[in-house]
C-alpha cells in the first residue's frame, strides 16, 4: 500500500449531549478514492467539517502527511494542500469561470495583495489547462452566476485542483446532478486523482457512484464506524445490510 | 452616589426607555418581515410628537383631550406608514435591497419638509399630561408621576405585542415571515397585505413612542435622525427582529444614559471624567461592545438565509479615452464659467471622491456603510486642526489629513469587519456618531457646534480656479486610483469574498484581512475628499461628520447606481448640483430633492446610470 496522506485517529465530537462522531479512525492513501457513506444523520458532515477546519474535534488526531492539523483554520489547511468542493456549490458568482480558477491560483501563489497590477494578467494558461481537464474550457468566459449546476460542480473541481492538493475533500460532490452526469464527474475525479496521485475522500448518497468509483468504502452509523473495506466486502457486510436494509429479524 | 440617587437615575432611565422601546420594536418588526432598513422610521416618531401637539391644541388640555390626542396621533402615523408602504415601497420590493434604503431616505427628506411647512422651524413645547403633572415622592426625591406611567407602559406594550405575535394568526405569519419570507410567500400568504399590516403596526408603535414623549421633550425637526440612530442601536443591541431583545436593550441604554447624566463629573486619580458628556456616546460604546461579543445582538439569531439573490454584475473597466475626455472637459470649464460655477464644481469633485470611496466599500467589497461621513469629517477636521492648532503649513495638513482618517479607519474597521450585513452597517453608523459627538463636545479643540473657522488654503491656492484645479487633480487621482484597485488582484479578492465568503476561505483568502485593508484604503481617500473640501470652504462644521452627511453619500451612490463604476460620480454631480439649484429657489429644497429621488427610484430601479444602460441596450436591440 502506498503512503497515507490523511490519517484520522480516535475522532470525537459531541453537540450538547449528543455524540455526533465517536472514536472514528481511518486513513486515505495517495491516489485512492475513499467513500464515506452512512444514513442521514450518521455524522458524515460533522466528520468532514472536522477534517477541513470548520469544526474543532473534542478529541482525536487528524494528520495530513504526518502533520497534525487539528485546530487550524480552513484557509491554513488549504495552504497545506487540501482542496474542497461543497455540497451546495460555492463559487464567485460575479466572476467568470476562468477568473474563479485564477483566483485560487493567485491565492496559492500569494499574489492577491497587489493593488495596481491587473488581475487576470497572470495564470491564464494554468487556469485554462485546469478548465480543459474538467471539460469547461469552452465556457471559460462565462460568468459563474449563469452556469448550469453540473457545470458549477466541474468548476469547483478545477478550483479545488488549483493548489496542487495532496488531498481532496468532496462533500456530496454529485448532489443535485442528473444520474448520468454523476458517474461522469466521479470518473473524471478518479482519473485525475490517480494521474496526480491525490487522495480523495468523498461522501455520497448515490450508491451507484459509490460502488463503481470508490476504491474503498467506510460506513458510519450514529457516529460510529461500523464497516470498512473494498466495495464487494462492504456489500457483503451484515452490519451494513442491517443499517441500510433493516435488521434481518 | 447614595441609594436614593441611584434609584432616581434608575427610574429616569426606565422612563426614557419606554419610548425608545416602542420605536425600536416597530423598526425591528418591519425589518424582520420586509428586510427593509426603514430610515423613515424616525420621521414617523417625529410626526407622532408634532401630531400630538396639534391635536392637544385642538381638543384642549383635559385628560381626555391629552390621551385622545396621543392615541389618534399614533393611529394617524400608522396611516402614514401605510401610505409609504403602498405608494413607494410596494413598488420596489423586487429591486435590490439598497434601493429600498434610498427610497426611505427620500421619505425622510419629504417628511422633514412637510413638518417644516406645517409646524415651522421653532421647537414646540408640549403641555404636561393633565392629571399627571404632579410629582411622587420616593425616598425623599420627587419623581414626575408621568414618568412612572411611562415605566409601566413599556412592559404593557411588550406583553400586548407578545400576545399579538404568539396568539394570533397574524402574529404567526409575522414570525414565520421573519424566519423565512420566501417560504411564507410559497405557502400562498398574501405578502402585500402582510407587509402593509406590519408597516401599520410598526408605524403606530413609532407614532406612539413620539406621542408619549410630548410632555418630556419639545417637538423639533432634528428628532427624525436623532431617534433613528438610537433605534438602530437598540434593535442591533437587542438583536434584529427580536422584540424582547429590543425591550432589554432599550432598558440597558436608557438606564446607562440616565446614569451618565446623574453621575456628572467625577475626579479619578486626578483626572476629571465628565460622564454627562458621555451621554451621547455611551449607547454606541455599548453597541460596539455587544456586537464584538455577540455579533447578532443580545437575543438575536443569525440572519435568515436568503436564497437566489441575483449575482452582482460584472464591472466594466472604464476606458482611458473616456476618463481623459472627461478630465479635459472638467479642466476647461473654468475658462468659460463664472466663479460660482467653479466653486460648485469644486464641491462636486470632492463629493465625487467621497461617493466613489463609499461605492468601493459597499459595492465590490460588499460592506454597506451607514457612517462613511466619519472619514470625510475626520479628514476635514484633521486638515483644519493640523493647520490651526498645530501650526502645520496648509500643504502638509492637506496631505496628512488622509493619513489621520486612515488611522481612525484602522481602529473602526477592525471592529466592523467582524460583522456583516445590516449589523456591520449599524456599527459603522455607531462609529460615525461617536466621532460626531466627540467633535461636537470637545469645544477647546474642535470649536464644538461652531466648528473651525479660517481654514483657508495658502496664498498660491487662494484663487478659486487654482483651487479647483488642485481639487480636480487630487480627487481625480483618488478616483482613478480606486477604480484601478478594483481591477487589481486585491480588488478581485474583495469581490470574491463578497460573492462567497465560504469559498474565499476555502482557497486560502484571509477575507477579514482584505476587508480591513479596504476599510483603511477608502477611509483615507474619503479623508482626502474631506480635507480638500474643508480648505475650499474655509470652515468646518460638525455637519461634515453627521448622519446627514453619511446619508448624502449613500444617496449619491444609489442614485447613480451601485452596480456601475461611473454611477457614483454621476450621482454625486447630480445630487450636489440639484441641491444647489433647488436650495437657491425654495426653502423646501429637501422635499423637492426627496420627490426627485422617489421619482428616480420608481422609474429607474437600477439607478440613473444603470437605468440608462438598460435603455441603451433596449434601443440597440430594437435597431438590430
Amino acid at each position: 500500500m502506498s503512503q497515507a496522506i490523511l490519517q484520522v485517529e480516535g475522532l470525537h465530537k459531541a453537540f450538547g449531549g449528543v455524540q455526533a462522531v465517536a472514536d472514528v479512525s481511518f486513513a486515505v492513501s495517495a491516489g485512492e478514492m475513499l467513500a464515506l457513506i452512512g444514513p442521514n444523520g450518521a455524522g458524515k458532515s460533522t466528520c468532514f467539517n472536522m477534517l477541513n477546519g470548520q469544526l474543532t474535534p473534542d478529541s482525536g488526531i487528524v494528520r495530513l502527511e504526518g502533520r497534525d492539523i487539528v485546530g487550524l483554520r480552513p484557509r491554513v489547511i488549504w495552504r497545506l494542500g487540501v482542496g474542497r468542493t461543497f455540497q451546495i456549490t460555492a463559487t464567485f458568482a460575479s466572476l467568470s469561470v476562468r477568473e474563479n480558477v485564477q483566483m485560487a491560483l493567485y491565492s496559492h501563489a500569494g499574489r492577491l495583495r497587489s493593488l495596481l497590477s491587473r488581475f487576470g494578467a497572470a495564470f491564464g494558461r494554468e487556469a485554462d489547462a485546469l478548465l480543459d481537464q474538467v471539460g469547461m474550457l469552452d465556457q471559460a468566459e462565462r460568468t459563474c452566476g449563469v452556469l448550469a449546476y453540473g457545470d458549477l460542480k466541474r468548476v469547483e473541481l478545477a478550483i479545488a485542483l488549483a493548489n496542487q492538493p495532496r488531498l481532496l475533500l468532496m462533500d456530496e460532490p454529485t448532489a443535485g446532478m442528473a444520474p448520468k452526469e454523476r458517474v461522469a464527474l466521479m470518473e473524471l475525479t478518479a482519473r485525475l486523482a490517480r494521474a496526480r496521485n491525490i487522495a480523495v475522500l468523498f461522501t455520497e448518497h448515490d450508491m451507484d457512484v459509490v460502488f463503481t468509483q470508490a476504491d474503498r468504502i467506510i460506513v458510519l452509523d450514529r457516529g460510529v464506524l461500523i464497516a470498512g473495506g473494498t466495495p464487494p466486502e462492504v456489500r457483503a457486510n451484515p452490519n451494513v445490510r442491517a443499517v441500510y436494509l433493516g435488521s434481518a429479524h | 452616589m447614595t441609594l436614593a440617587s441611584i434609584l432616581i437615575q434608575l427610574l429616569n432611565g426606565l422612563a426614557a426607555a419606554a419610548s425608545l422601546f416602542l420605536v425600536s420594536a416597530g423598526l425591528s418588526l418591519i425589518f424582520g418581515v420586509t428586510r427593509i432598513v426603514n430610515f423613515a422610521h424616525g420621521s414617523l416618531y417625529m410626526l407622532g410628537l408634532y401630531g400630538t401637539y396639534s391635536l392637544i391644541q385642538f381638543f384642549g388640555r383635559t385628560p381626555l383631550g391629552f390621551w385622545g390626542a396621543v392615541v389618534l396621533a399614533a393611529l394617524a402615523v400608522g396611516l402614514v406608514g401605510i401610505l409609504i408602504e403602498v405608494l413607494v415601497l410596494r413598488r420596489i420590493y423586487r429591486a435590490p435591497e439598497l434601493f429600498q434604503l434610498l427610497a426611505t431616505f427620500a421619505v425622510v427628506l419629504v417628511i422633514k419638509d412637510i413638518a417644516l411647512f406645517t409646524w415651522g422651524a421653532e421647537d414646540l413645547v408640549g403641555p404636561r399630561a393633565p392629571g399627571l403633572s404632579t410629582a411622587v415622592e420616593i425616598m425623599g426625591r420627587r419623581i414626575p408621576a408621568y414618568d412612572l406611567l411611562l415605566i409601566a407602559i413599556g412592559p404593557v406594550v411588550l406583553a400586548l405585542l407578545w400576545l399579538l405575535l404568539t396568539r394570533t394568526r397574524w402574529g404567526a405569519l409575522v414570525r414565520a415571515a421573519t424566519q423565512d419570507r420566501e417560504m411564507v410567500g410559497a405557502l400562498g400568504v398574501d405578502q402585500a397585505k402582510l407587509f402593509t399590516s406590519v408597516f401599520f403596526v410598526g408605524s403606530v408603535l413609532a407614532g406612539l413612542g413620539g406621542a408619549l414623549q410630548i410632555p418630556r421633550e419639545p417637538a423639533n425637526l432634528e428628532l427624525d435622525l436623532a431617534i433613528i440612530a438610537d433605534a438602530f442601536v437598540v434593535t442591533v443591541v437587542g438583536g434584529l427582529g427580536s422584540i424582547g431583545g429590543a425591550f432589554l436593550a432599550a432598558i440597558i441604554i436608557g438606564v446607562a444614559k440616565a446614569f451618565c447624566i446623574g453621575i456628572g463629573t467625577v475626579t479619578w486619580f486626578g483626572f476629571e471624567v465628565s460622564f454627562s458628556k458621555l451621554t451621547l456616546v455611551v449607547e454606541f460604546l455599548i453597541m460596539a461592545l455587544v456586537l464584538v461579543v455577540r455579533p447578532y445582538g443580545l437575543l438575536g439569531k443569525p440572519q435568515a438565509a436568503q436564497r437566489a439573490t441575483e449575482p452582482a454584475p460584472r464591472l466594466q473597466v472604464p476606458s482611458w479615452t473616456f476618463a481623459l475626455v472627461w478630465l479635459a472637459l472638467l479642466a476647461l470649464v473654468p475658462l468659460a464659467a463664472d466663479r460660482y460655477t467653479t466653486i460648485l464644481l469644486t464641491d462636486i469633485v470632492c463629493f465625487a471622491l467621497f461617493s466613489v470611496s463609499l461605492h468601493f466599500i459597499m459595492g465590490p467589497a460588499g460592506m454597506v456603510s451607514f457612517g462613511h461621513a466619519a472619514y470625510f469629517g475626520i479628514g476635514a477636521y484633521a486638515a483644519g486642526l493640523l493647520m490651526k492648532r498645530f501650526g502645520l503649513p496648509m500643504e502638509a495638513a492637506l496631505l496628512l489629513a488622509p493619513l489621520v482618517a486612515g488611522l481612525f479607519a484602522i481602529v473602526y474597521g477592525w471592529f466592523c469587519v467582524r460583522l456583516s450585513g445590516v449589523y456591520l452597517a449599524m456599527l459603522t453608523l455607531a462609529f460615525a456618531q461617536i466621532s460626531w459627538s466627540v467633535v461636537f463636545q470637545w469645544d477647546s479643540m474642535t470649536g464644538g457646534s461652531n466648528g473651525v473657522f479660517g481654514v483657508w488654503p495658502s496664498a498660491w491656492l487662494a484663487d478659486k480656479t487654482t483651487y479647483y484645479y488642485l481639487a480636480l487633480v487630487l480627487c481625480g487621482a483618488g478616483i482613478v486610483f480606486l477604480w484601478r484597485v478594483l481591477f487589481s488582484p486585491f480588488g478581485y479578492a474583495l469581490r470574491a469574498g463578497r460573492d462567497s465568503p465560504l469559498r474565499a476561505e476555502a482557497i486560502g483568502i484571509d477575507l477579514r484581512g482584505f476587508q480591513w485593508a479596504a476599510f483603511v484604503l477608502v477611509g483615507a481617500l474619503a479623508g482626502l475628499a474631506g480635507a480638500v473640501y474643508a480648505f475650499s470652504k474655509g470652515s468646518i462644521s460638525p455637519s461634515s461628520i453627521s448622519i446627514a452627511q453619511s446619508t448624502d453619500g449613500l444617496i449619491m451612490v444609489l442614485l447613480g447606481g451601485v452596480e456601475t463604476l461611473t454611477g457614483p460620480v454621476v450621482g454625486a454631480a447630480i445630487f450636489t448640483w440639484l441641491r444647489d439649484v433647488v436650495a437657491r429657489n425654495t426653502e423646501f429644497w429637501r422635499a423637492v430633492m426627496g420627490g426627485v429621488i422617489l421619482l428616480i427610484v420608481l422609474l429607474f430601479p437600477q439607478g440613473l446610470v444603470g437605468g440608462l444602460k438598460v435603455l441603451v441596450a433596449r434601443w440597440r436591440e430594437q435597431r438590430a
